[in-house]
């Protein structure tokens, strides 16, 4: 097996060597095992080269072992799952896993772009604002093709994501966040104590850093006390351990949001899993133990596969028993990068040399090199690097000047840790940098957040179990449980020093600080001379730190440089703002279940599928789906199927189904009153058993909502409102009692969802209402006139409301049953009705017949209308205040010039209007000055046989009988009108009535 | 963000209606258009402290008085809307 892995180590990690994986990258076939990253897998392959940089195509290999990488960015699967930019350091290898590099082409080893190189001149800081500026129109059509198959990163998949994403909610006292010792250490002291606490972290395994080191804890491996420890937490009922998970985000209050790759680590989710799920994690109280990320040091040919985070290299050799190199040299400005020249000495390398670039490293550490024969150069410092695809030899500056040169294909760099402080600062406190640790810790903490561990700049294992246990057992005691009592292990306690150490003066080749963006030393330092001091200008202008990767690496490295270019200290040069997410996080667990069809609740009414299953088509309004028309065999189009409908209604009776109007129970002492308040007309007045139409202004004066406001008893009242509507209307009714009415004795229940309601409209409305309600109740014009109500029985058994209303202009009825019986009463309705030619009519039909009765509705109640514009103004009283009724008066809402509403025919009866169309005078330029107002709602009208229109004309209804220009420059048309009265049908009401 | 509601205790933000501050009271029908402009239009827009109404809608449904300081986020007070402007709780 080792032969299929050359640069596998016989024994040791934490991989599982009876479980070989198989895998591709860029077409070829390798092996690896369960427990492997992709990027360990290739490298135990011997596959370095893993992918091209942004903009100059330079080989790329893997700088780390975790979420920070900048650099191996592969695209993972393949069709609708293909997945760019994945950091191959994070991918756990399943069977089967197919990825491939990508910005390179025609091949990773062969990439003719890499000729971009060449041209880095126009490629340096700022070069999109310089080398693109004119002319504009070249933008979009040559620069930033150019730009985007030159530079740029991988490929989103183009087909629909077939996986599901959940969003769930966690609340507890106390959320750790990241799983190594010192998040353990808190998780554990918290958990004893009795707490509620959620650990969660982005790695599958428990133990954060002691899986990457060879470090011990009561004289065992570090992982066993990770293990132990873990295991004790998933046997506690009040903790709740959340794997694979990257807390990504603290926003207001103690709100977490984090990120669980449930099935990320499968070839695709099982059946009905989620491929990720979104956590908000209401925390009292939280730890931050996100550990430290090691900082680069930029020196000539930094990015040169090979070259790598010494950390990283431990991490390979530790966990996953890969040799990154055969022959390695170790830079460092830190004592921790020491560490892994004994760990290559261990595992078997050869370590040619270690270059600290600090003149004088510990006396100790020097010391133990000496005893294990190492090679050392203190105060030098690495200038360059050479190779084609990999590291083959780097160029050493000796503290003389002379230079050295040391064949070698493992570069491991340290440049010190930088505490990852993102979680602290997600609420705006900047970190501040220490500089006896020459890092940048958390600042000012959000209110509840402590921060453990290295991630507080604690670098030791012994610092990080104690303060992790401190800060578990504080944020326990916080929410009000007493603290158990918590031996801590022993662990090793040895200094940790690092300088303030960035980059090599005098680098040859590119000196890189951001790997991903392809930001060099020399960028930085031309955005300072060019003026961009401020770090947030510099980041902008270089795009330092703004890929993929935040910065994670490149960030403190090149504010350093900054600040040495400007002059000043790196305190005074400050950070720039930290945001979620920390690690990218796909669109689709934000969005979750709603999308396509699920991307908000669907509301069906109680005979939806009735109407279904009678050839409705459905449309949306607001979240409800309304039958729109009823085709028929036969039907060419919808048109021919509203046609049918509306004639239906005026020639025999028709029903439609009206259960998504609001419906509101006002009830109370002084629901009169109040009611009073928010109509603009009178209902006090209003008897028992009688229904008024009623208008509500908004406090501006224009038309808020209209409806029917039935009275039902002396202090009960049943109102309805659109559709649209409904919820608003309610928290209005809500606004206007609890806070402009305060003392009054009214209350509100929505029923929209407890009554089924139809309209059953047409001559032969009263005959089948007859049918159903009964001989017993009198529905002569005499006993129940037109806006009439009354409490029913619905054949005999049923209780049901009955109101004589007409939006049809046609004699009319609605009748309200409990919603569990609507749909046996629309079949009932359908089948007693049969005989009187009934037919059931969608939102298509009702709105030709409102159209021709001239009744407002949606068009015209937009937002922009007064009463009087739609020619309501009869409706608002003088005798009381309402809501709406002072500013309804200002001279702008009653100048008699402003378009009020009137009907429109074609003068030629053949034409269409369209609504949207401007009316213009006869003559006059098609000018904004020149407007005249413009066409709201138009339908063609069976009864009439041509195509009519509502409109809001200037001074409308002076102009009846006259001709205007119906302008439509967005449709091209262009055609004259006629004004008219806006009730098309029997403008006297006498059907209504009758 | 999280809102200690009087009735229902401490909820999410996503369960409230924002309306806008709560600084004006209504002016007397016959006021000057002035006053009513200002009432309808007019907003101070405070950098800290202000007061603001909010409506539980997917909980009690009362009308609130947020107290909430726009620079911290932090909530300062929350009252019923109704039992403040003189009526019942």
């Amino acid at each position: 097996m080792n032969g299929a892995q050359p640069m596998r180590l016989a024994a040791g990690g934490a991989i599982d060597r009876a479980r070989p994986l198989g895998f591709t990258f860029d077409g070829r076939a390798y092996a690896g095992f369960a427990g492997d990253t992709l990027a360990s897998a290739l490298l135990a392959n011997g596959v370095r080269l893993m992918g091209r940089s942004f903009k100059y195509h330079r080989p790329r290999g893997p700088w780390g072992a975790g979420a920070e990488e900048p650099n191996a960015l592969v695209e993972l699967r393949t069709g609708a799952r293909r997945e760019p930019n994945t950091r191959a350091t994070v991918i756990e290898l399943f069977d089967g896993l197919v990825a491939q590099s990508q910005n390179r082409w025609p091949s990773l080893r062969f990439d003719v772009m890499g000729v971009n190189g060449l041209f880095a001149p126009i490629f340096t800081a700022g070069f999109y604002y310089k080398t693109f500026m004119w002319p504009a129109s070249f933008w979009e059509k040559l620069y930033e093709p150019i730009i985007r198959r030159a530079a740029g990163l991988g490929r989103a998949a183009r087909e629909p994501d077939p996986d599901e994403y959940d969003r769930s909610h966690l609340f507890c006292d106390v959320l750790v966040i990241g799983a190594g010792p010192a998040g353990l250490a808190a998780a554990l002291a918290a958990a004893r104590s009795g707490a509620r606490v959620v650990l969660a972290d982005e790695d599958v395994r428990p133990g954060g850093r002691l899986l990457a080191e060879a470090h011990e804890i009561d004289s065992a491996p570090g992982v066993l006390w990770a293990e132990r420890v873990a295991g004790e937490l998933a046997g506690m009922a009040n903790v709740t351990l959340l794997a694979r998970t990257t807390v990504f985000g603290l926003f207001d209050h103690g709100a977490f949001a984090a990120l669980e790759r449930v099935a990320d680590h499968l070839p695709e989710p099982a059946p009905h899993q989620v491929r990720q799920r979104l956590w908000r994690i209401q925390a009292r109280r939280a730890v931050l133990a996100a550990g430290a990320i090691e900082r680069p040091i930029a020196f000539g040919g930094n990015d040169r596969p090979g070259v790598m985070a010494a950390s990283a290299v431990r991490a390979y050799l530790h966990r996953w028993a890969v040799l990154p190199g055969r022959r390695g040299v170790v830079f460092t400005a830190s004592d921790d990068g020491w560490r892994t020249a004994d760990a290559l000495l261990a595992a078997g390398a050869s370590v040619e040399a270690v270059v600290d670039a600090r003149p004088d490293p510990p006396a100790a550490l020097m010391r133990a090199a000496g005893a294990r024969g190492l090679r050392v150069h203190a105060g030098a410092q690495v200038v360059g690097t050479h190779g084609h695809l990999g590291l083959q030899a780097v160029d050493v500056r000796l503290p003389s000047g002379s230079s050295l040169g040391i064949d070698c294909d493992l570069l491991a760099v340290s440049g010190g840790w930088n505490p990852t402080v993102h979680l602290a600062s997600h609420q705006g406190a900047k970190p501040v940098w220490d500089a006896a640790l020459a890092a940048f810790v958390p600042g000012r903490l959000p209110e509840g957040l402590a921060v453990a561990g290295a991630a507080a700049g604690r670098f030791t294992l012994a610092a990080c179990l104690a303060d992790g246990a401190e800060a578990g057992r504080a944020a326990a005691s916080a929410c009000g449980h007493a603290a158990a009592p918590l031996v801590l292990p022993r662990a090793a306690d040895e200094p940790a020093a690092q300088a303030a150490f960035f980059h090599v003066p005098g680098p040859r080749g590119k000196a890189f600080v951001d790997f991903q963006n392809d930001v060099t030393v020399k960028d930085v330092k031309q955005a300072a001379r060019e003026g961009y001091r401020s770090v947030e200008h510099a980041k902008r202008y270089t795009t330092l730190g703004m890929a993929t990767d935040q910065g994670k690496t490149a960030n403190v490295v090149g504010l350093a440089i900054l600040a040495e270019a400007t002059g000043r200290s790196i305190e005074a040069t400050g950070t720039t703002i930290f945001r979620p997410p920390y690690t990218p996080v796909a669109m689709g667990a934000i969005v979750g279940h709603h999308r396509g069809r699920d991307f908000r609740p669907a509301r069906h009414t109680p005979m939806h599928d009735w109407a279904a299953e009678n050839g409705a088509s459905f449309v949306e309004v607001g979240p409800w789906y309304r039958a729109q028309w009823y085709a028929r065999p036969g039907e060419k189009g919808w048109r021919d199927s509203v046609d049918r409908e509306a004639e239906a209604v005026r020639r025999a009776v028709g029903v439609c189904d009206v259960s998504t109007l609001g419906k509101i129970e006002v009830v109370g002492r002084d629901a009169a009153a109040f009611l009073d308040f928010v109509y603009t007309s009178m209902i006090s007045t209003l008897p028992v058993g009688r229904v008024r139409y009623g208008l509500m202004l908004r406090e501006d004066g224009l038309v808020f909502d209209d409806g029917t406001c039935a009275r039902m008893g002396p202090e009960r009242f049943f109102i309805t409102t659109t559709t649209a509507n409904a919820g608003r209307v309610m928290q209005h009714l809500e606004f206007c009692h609890q806070v402009l009415k305060p003392a009054m004795d009214v209350s509100f229940l929505s029923v929209t969802d407890r009554w089924a309601q139809v309209s059953i409209a047409g001559p032969r409305s009263r005959d089948l209402v007859a049918m159903l309600v009964g001989p017993g109740v009198d529905l002569s014009t005499a006993a129940f006139p037109h806006m009439s109500a009354a409490e029913v029985e619905v054949c005999g058994q049923v209780p049901a409301r009955l109101f004589r209303l007409s939006f049809s202009g046609e004699m009319a009825y609605e009748l309200g049953v409990p919603a569990d019986f609507g749909d046996a009463l629309m079949r009932h309705i359908m089948q007693v009705g049969a005989p009187l030619g009934l037919v059931p009519y969608g939102t298509e039909a009702l709105s030709v017949l409102r159209v021709e009765k001239g009744h407002p509705a949606g068009g015209e109640l937009n937002g922009h209308t007064t009463a009087r514009d739609l020619g309501l103004g009869g409706m608002m009283s003088r005798k009381k205040d309402y809501v709406g009724r002072r500013l309804a008066e200002r001279p702008a809402f009653t100048d008699p010039a402003r378009p009020i509403l009137v009907g429109f025919k074609p003068v030629d009866r053949g034409q269409e209007l369209k609504s949207g169309a401007h009316f213009l005078d006869p003559g006059a330029e098609a000018r904004i000055e020149n407007d005249q107002g413009y066409m709201t709602s138009v339908a063609f009208s069976p009864a009439l046989g041509h195509s009519i229109g509502l409109g809001l004309l200037a001074r409308g209804r002076e102009r009846i009988g006259q001709q205007v220009r119906a302008y439509d420059p967005v449709r091209n048309r262009d055609i004259v009108v006629e004004v008219c009265h806006p009730v098309f049908i029997d403008p006297e009401g006498d059907r209504t009535r009758g | 963000m999280r809102i200690p509601c009087p009735y229902c205790g401490e909820r999410g933000n996503e369960e409230f209606l924002y309306l806008g501050s709560a600084v004006l009271e209504r002016p007397a029908p016959d006021a000057s258009a002035e006053a009513w402009v200002d009432y309808v239009h007019m907003r101070d827009n405070p950098r800290g402290p202000g007061a603001e109404f909010m409506q539980h809608v997917q909980g009690c449904r009362a009308w609130l008085i947020v107290r909430r300081d726009t620079l911290t986020h932090a909530i300062l007070s929350v009252a019923p809307a109704r039992a403040a402007r003189g009526g019942g709780a």
